[in-house]
Order: C-alpha cells, then sequence, then structure tokens
C-alpha cells in the first residue's frame, strides 16, 4: 500500500498561541507535530505494518505543508516511522485559507502518485491551529474521490475500506473504495512514542523537498493572492479575570445557586 | 431570486432552534430560500413561512443520507446555481462543516466556519485559537459558505409571514460516483439532555470526580444543562468520549459553563473561554480554573454539588 499521511506544525497548545503581521496568520515558534496528525500517521503505520511493512513495499509517506519549520513535522514522523519525508514548502504558501491549501496538497498528492498510484490519505480529524476541519473534505472534492471523516476504526480489504463513525445521536458504518482520503479521531488508536531505534532510523531517511513549481502550481492560486478568504481584523480577546472565590464553609451549594440566581441563570 | 440559501437537513417534525436562528440571521442578510433535504412536515412548513422564507427546495433524489455528505454538496451547488444566492448558511455540526467545505470548491466560494455574527456587507465574525482571539473575515468570492455557531442569534419570526414557492433541484446524476457509503447506522440511547455543542448551560466534570459521574449528572438535570468531561474523565472511561470538551474534543460557548474537579491546565481553560459565566468547584486553591472563574468555590464537589441541586430543586418548587 503507498499511503500518504498529512502531518502539520502547528503552535503548541502548551503555551499561549498570537496571531501577527500581514493577514493576521498564526505565530508558529514553539510548533509541534500536531497531536491529532500522529493518530493518523499511528494508523497508518498499523495499516503498513499489516500487510508486512516496508520490506513488503508498504510506503507511508509523512507529507506537511509549511515554511522552514514545519519540516520537523516530517522528522516526528519519520521518527515514528514512516518510511519517507516529502515537505512541501514555498513563500508563496503564506497565509492560504483551507481552500488555497487543499490546492496546494492535491497537486503535491498527485504529483507524489505519479510512480505508483497512492491508495489511502490519511489526516487527523482537525488541525489544532485553525480547527476548521475543512481541509480533508476539500481535498476529496478536489482529487474526485471518496472521504472518510472522523473515522474512529479504520479498516482495509482488497481495494475497499471500512470504517466507523461515531455522532453524538448514532454510530455508522461506511464503507467506500480506495483510493480515498480518511480522516481518523484520537479514539482510533494510542500512537507510539518514537524510540531509539526509531530516532536513529530516522535520520537515514530523506526528506524531499517540493516547491510549487515542482507540483506544477501558480503562486497567484495560493497564499493570500489565491485564498478565497480573507481576515480583516484580529483582536486578543482581554484575559479572563478572576471573580468572588469563597471557600465552602458547609453552605457553598446554596452560595453558588444565590450566584446563578443573581445572574439570572436558574 | 433570493440572496441567502439556508441548509436544512432533516428536520423532522419541527425545526431546530439552530435552524431558526439560521433562518433569522438569513433574513438580516436579504431574501431567504431553504434547501431541504428529508421529509418535509406541515409544522415545518408553517415554520419557513412564519420565518418569511421565499421558496423551499428539496432534492430530486431520496437517498442523500445513504452517503457522507458529497451528494448533499452537489445538492446545494445545484440549489445555490438555481437561486444565485450569494450567501449560504449552515450549521457549525462537524457534518455542515464537512458539507461546506465541498461546496466551497464545487462554486469557488469561500468558506468560513465557527461563525457567531455577520454583518450586512458579508463579515463574518469568530473566535479562534480556543477563544484566545477573536476575528473578522470575509469571504473574497462572489459566493459565500458561512456554518454559524448555535445560540448566537434570537430566533425571531417574520413581521408578516411568507408563502414559500417549492421547487425541485435535481440532484447531479454523478454526485455519488466518489462517495462513501454509509452502510449501517445505530441509533444510541438518547440521554435526554440537551445537545452538548447547543447547550445553555453545560456542567463539566474532570479527574475530582475519581469515577463518579453521579453529582454533575444531577446538578446538570436540576439545571437543564449538558454533561460534558475533560479529557482525563473520558480516557478513564468514566463518561463516553461524546462528553469531551476542549481541543480534541467539542468547542462549547454556554451562558453559564460549571467546570467541577478539573484543574484547568491551559487547553481546558481554552475550552471554556467563550462560555459567558464561568463557575468552578475544585478542592484545590491553586488550581489554574480559578484564574477564569467568575465565582469559585474552593471545597469538596461531593458536598458542594448536592447542596446545589437540592437548593436548585427547592427554588424551582
Amino acid at each position: 500500500m503507498k499511503i500518504i499521511v498529512l502531518v502539520k506544525h502547528v503552535p503548541d497548545a502548551q503555551f499561549d498561541r498570537h496571531l501577527n503581521g500581514e493577514g493576521y496568520t498564526t505565530d508558529r515558534d514553539e510548533s509541534i507535530l500536531s497531536e491529532l496528525d500522529e493518530y493518523a500517521l499511528e494508523a497508518a503505520l498499523q495499516l503498513a505494518e499489516a500487510r508486512g511493512g516496508s520490506k513488503a513495499g508498504n510506503q507511508v509517506i509523512a507529507l506537511s505543508m509549511g515554511p522552514a519549520g514545519a519540516v520537523n513535522a516530517v522528522k516526528k514522523s519519520l521518527q515514528m516511522g514512516a518510511t519517507e519525508g516529502v515537505h512541501l514548502t514555498d513563500d508563496a504558501l503564506a497565509g492560504s485559507d483551507a481552500a488555497a491549501t487543499s490546492l496546494a496538497l492535491a497537486a503535491a498528492i498527485r504529483h507524489l502518485g505519479a510512480g505508483a498510484p497512492v491508495d489511502l490519505v490519511l489526516t487527523g480529524m482537525a488541525s489544532t491551529d485553525g480547527e476548521t476541519s475543512l481541509v480533508p473534505a476539500q481535498l476529496a472534492e478536489r482529487l474526485s474521490l471518496p472521504q472518510v471523516t472522523f473515522a474512529s476504526s479504520l479498516e482495509v480489504d482488497g481495494g475497499r475500506l471500512t470504517a466507523r463513525r461515531d455522532a453524538d445521536t448514532y454510530s455508522e458504518t461506511v464503507e467506500a473504495s480506495l483510493p480515498a482520503v480518511v480522516s481518523v479521531t484520537d479514539q482510533i488508536n494510542e500512537p507510539r512514542y518514537p524510540n531509539f531505534k526509531g530516532i536513529i532510523a530516522a535520520k537515514r531517511k530523506s526528506i524531499t523537498t517540493l516547491s510549487l513549481q515542482d507540483i506544477g502550481v501558480d503562486p497567484s492560486q495560493v497564499g493570500r493572492a489565491g485564498s478565497w478568504t480573507t481576515v480583516t481584523s484580529a483582536e486578543e480577546r482581554p484575559p479572563r479575570t478572576a471573580g468572588t472565590i469563597i471557600t465552602d464553609e458547609g453552605d457553598a451549594g446554596i452560595r453558588l445557586v444565590d450566584f446563578l440566581a443573581a445572574q439570572k441563570l436558574l | 431570486m433570493a440572496n441567502v440559501l439556508v441548509f436544512i437537513d432533516n428536520p423532522g417534525d419541527a425545526l431546530k432552534k439552530s435552524s431558526l436562528e439560521l433562518l433569522t440571521l438569513g433574513r438580516s442578510l436579504g431574501e431567504t430560500a431553504v434547501a431541504l433535504n428529508g421529509e418535509l412536515h406541515s409544522g415545518v412548513s408553517a415554520a419557513l413561512a412564519e420565518y418569511g422564507v421565499g421558496a423551499v427546495f428539496r432534492p430530486s433524489a431520496q437517498d442523500l443520507d445513504d452517503y457522507l455528505v458529497a451528494p448533499k454538496a452537489a445538492y446545494l451547488a445545484a440549489a445555490v446555481a438555481a437561486t444565485g444566492a450569494g450567501t449560504v448558511l449552515l450549521d457549525n455540526s462537524p457534518e455542515g462543516k464537512e458539507i461546506a467545505a465541498r461546496l466551497g470548491i464545487r462554486l469557488n466560494a469561500g468558506v468560513i466556519t465557527d461563525v457567531v455574527a455577520v454583518d450586512a456587507d458579508g463579515t463574518a465574525h469568530k473566535s479562534v485559537l480556543a477563544g484566545s482571539y477573536t476575528t473578522a473575515a470575509k469571504a473574497t468570492t462572489p459566493v459565500s459558505v458561512l456554518t454559524v455557531k448555535a445560540n448566537n442569534v434570537t430566533p425571531e419570526p417574520a413581521t408578516a409571514p411568507s408563502s414559500p414557492e417549492a421547487a425541485t433541484i435535481e440532484v447531479p446524476a454523478d454526485s455519488t460516483a466518489a462517495a462513501a457509503r454509509i452502510t449501517e447506522r445505530q441509533q444510541k440511547t438518547a440521554s435526554g439532555r440537551p445537545d452538548l455543542t447547543d447547550a445553555r448551560i453545560v456542567v463539566a466534570g474532570g479527574r475530582g470526580l475519581d469515577g463518579d459521574f453521579g453529582p454533575v449528572e444531577q446538578l446538570a438535570d436540576a439545571l437543564g444543562a449538558a454533561v460534558g468531561a475533560s479529557r482525563a474523565a473520558t480516557d478513564a472511561g468514566w463518561i463516553s468520549h461524546d462528553a469531551q470538551v476542549g481541543q480534541t474534543g467539542k468547542t462549547v460557548s454556554p451562558q453559564l459553563y460549571i467546570s467541577v474537579g478539573i484543574s484547568g491546565a491551559i487547553q481546558q481553560k481554552a475550552g471554556m473561554q467563550t462560555a459567558k459565566v464561568i463557575v468552578a468547584v475544585n478542592k484545590d486553591a491553586e488550581s489554574p480554573v480559578f484564574e477564569i472563574a467568575d465565582f469559585g468555590i474552593i471545597g469538596d464537589l461531593f458536598d458542594v454539588l448536592p447542596q446545589a441541586t437540592e437548593e436548585i430543586k427547592k427554588r424551582k418548587g
């Protein structure tokens, strides 16, 4: 199988995150591999391992689009066990919205499928920075592939996949033919940590760098120029301040209800 | 010609509050039409008229629910072409966002999710980075596709009712060709509580509950609230993963968020940032959650919650 996993380098949510500059883009200092993408990578590794791993010709390609630092998301993926890494990077990509991002990624995926076709594109359920979850569906639409989103389990048998999805009021089983775009939730597996062997092995794996020219995308189609949405203002929310703090002296439950009543919340 | 198209998926017997909110918002932007999927019951028809809808479209195909989103997006794209609508409004559910995503590509239209308000010129307001920023964004394309969060618009019927025209929209024949097919669907047991994402009040429990969600559920029921949980609580298996609030779970922005036994590490705090009022109950006075709580109680939740529940029941008679 040839599996492409989309991995994103995002600001670590353990720290305060900021928007700045023209177009109010996210400040990417203190970035890490998006936690939600680790589940997609683990799912890919398990599918490949169940089929005999890389020795049997299974490929797990970690693809990241982003500035120089984004290569770190690819490196971490290689340490976890991806067989190849691809970094799509170009100054013109800066400020791409979901539509422009999906255009560039679709072109990169077509490029990577030029030799042997891609069987599966795996992604996390959303990025932890943009949080829109638009890209998997837009990618599927652009590539004219079936999409299966929010998969909490995934099985592939021959040219078909079966996945389970859990919504609030129902759960469902879905089937699609390969190739397909699949996004997975954090319920699908427990991602592995890179071990020492993986870290050493990753040093020997190559990372291919692709530019827009390599994938045949005109710079005007991506970045702020090619985006279909624009951010016109951004304001940092004033930090919430602490209100009344009391220590329970046996009547805190009643005082809580008094507070709710005063706020007209009962 | 309508200039705002509202998508309503399987309304059942009556329109949900979030659908009424979309219709109200749509009317503030222009003349509204509705693209419906599923049965059109008389109660829904009446509500659409009451909310001043000019036209109601239904798909030519009956099997859109058998596939994941792709044919719904194709249907909606055809409905936009038929009406010449410049704005499409959908709800902000995971499915609503995905239909919006695919629709955006089909129409070369900008998509903005998590919208809480829309100005007359189409500028959409939302909050990003887990509520730490509020931004305004605008589609630069002729059509804009917006998914709108519940509980941000007060539903208001039109000053005069309309008599919507009915029409059928031809769903493109190839729209199911590359779509995943739903082969089985199981209804989950209904909890009878409001949906977490749309709830006006959320009571959320964490590690401090030590496996016992009883006090949280009882307080939630007394308040008519939804029950939420921190990741620690869902990972421990104390409550279904559906209840998880925060970065990898659901985003909520209720009127009131009661955080119980949750320390409030930065990701957890982020998940509650946009609640109007925050109440926190925690034994540990050093918990970061107290830095953002409007009303904080340092105390044992197993004493405080049952007392509050009793008091609410008493006052509500």
